[in-house]
């Protein structure tokens, strides 16, 4: 649903990151991102691809990485009782960069 | 040829508006003022349960209310006329209010002279259950038109909210709603939930959840 000022978010980012870092252009982006996010990574790229021209960033390609528990369902690993409050699952984490 | 290399980010998305968050709750511990998130669907009854609750605890509680709609301001002229100090946030086709927008709303709000500050947010079940407004509980209200479906529909919603308000309980005999089902689905997604079932129209219920209000108000500002 928040695809675009995510998107957003993320290339304010890592162009921050890049211009700290005397980067000339940035080739990949690794994001972890939560089992549990609904975002698209489909309409992500299109965005960013959309949002990044004439950036250090034109040509990035966007790479998610699941943090994965498996369990399959919402559910405590401790105590397997799933009557539980949620503390994570659903973030959006950028890593690290492929840059020139 | 240039060489490739890594660069460690490590930043989350987000981090911005969760800093300005939790600013707005020091601002609001400080200035002794509590704020309230109220979320629902258009059309649930969010600015006619506000009324019912001003009428309700307006006498014990001084009260602002920051409205927020794509476009118009009939909201805030409902509020302004029941007299209480109202401000129209217009989100322009934002489909909800973050912290920083809370912030201008609260802004052109006097909070010395106000206990509670309501943010009734843009209706919605979606977005505005993604970013923290920095208010210190979270309420929704869902009627019973909407159906008992709606926790498994929206389970975000249900997951982020301290209080969930079942309205117009008033049309619970004419629809096929069941609370049993309903309170199952709500308290598997939240166990620590608590549920009022209210209609502005009959007032049923009204004085239980204005006594929660109250009550939080009262703790957070001591």
């Amino acid at each position: 649903m928040h695809e675009l000022p995510v998107t957003e978010s993320i290339l304010d980012i890592v162009l921050k990151n890049a211009k700290k870092n005397d980067v000339k252009k940035i080739v990949t982006i690794y994001l972890n991102v939560g089992e549990l996010s609904d975002l698209e990574e489909e309409w992500m790229q299109k965005y960013f691809q959309y949002l990044s021209k004439g950036t250090l960033a034109e040509t990035a390609q966007l790479s998610f990485i699941v943090d994965k528990n498996d369990l399959g369902k919402i559910q405590c690993p401790k105590c397997n009782e799933e009557k539980c409050t949620l503390k994570s699952g659903k973030e959006y984490y950028i890593k690290n960069m492929e840059v020139i | 040829m240039d060489e490739i290399r890594l660069i460690e980010v490590k930043e989350e998305i987000h981090a911005d508006n969760k800093v300005v968050a939790e600013k707005l709750r020091d601002r609001m511990a400080a200035e002794k003022t509590f704020l309230l998130n109220l979320m629902s669907s258009p059309g649930a009854g969010k600015t006619t349960l506000i009324l019912k609750t001003i009428e309700t605890i307006k006498d014990d509680l001084r009260m602002g209310v920051i409205e927020a709609d794509i476009d118009s301001i009939v909201d805030a002229e409902k509020v302004a006329a029941a007299g209480i100090e109202a401000i129209q946030l217009r989100t322009g086709g934002f489909c909800h209010l973050d912290a920083s927008m809370v912030e201008k709303g609260l802004n052109g709000l006097d909070l010395s002279v106000l206990d509670m500050v309501i943010i009734e947010n843009v209706g919605n079940l979606v977005c505005p259950a993604e970013f923290d407004t920095g208010a210190i509980k979270n309420v929704m209200i869902l009627s019973v038109p909407e159906g008992d479906d709606k926790p498994l529909k929206y389970p975000l919603m249900f997951s982020v909210c301290d209080v969930l308000l079942v309205n117009k309980i008033d049309y619970l005999e004419a629809s096929d709603f069941n609370m049993t089902a309903l309170n199952e689905r709500v308290l598997a997604l939240n166990p620590d939930i608590k549920i009022f079932q209210t209609s502005s129209k009959t007032g049923q219920g009204i004085e239980d959840w204005a006594a929660w209000l109250r009550e939080a108000t009262t703790t957070f500002i001591r």
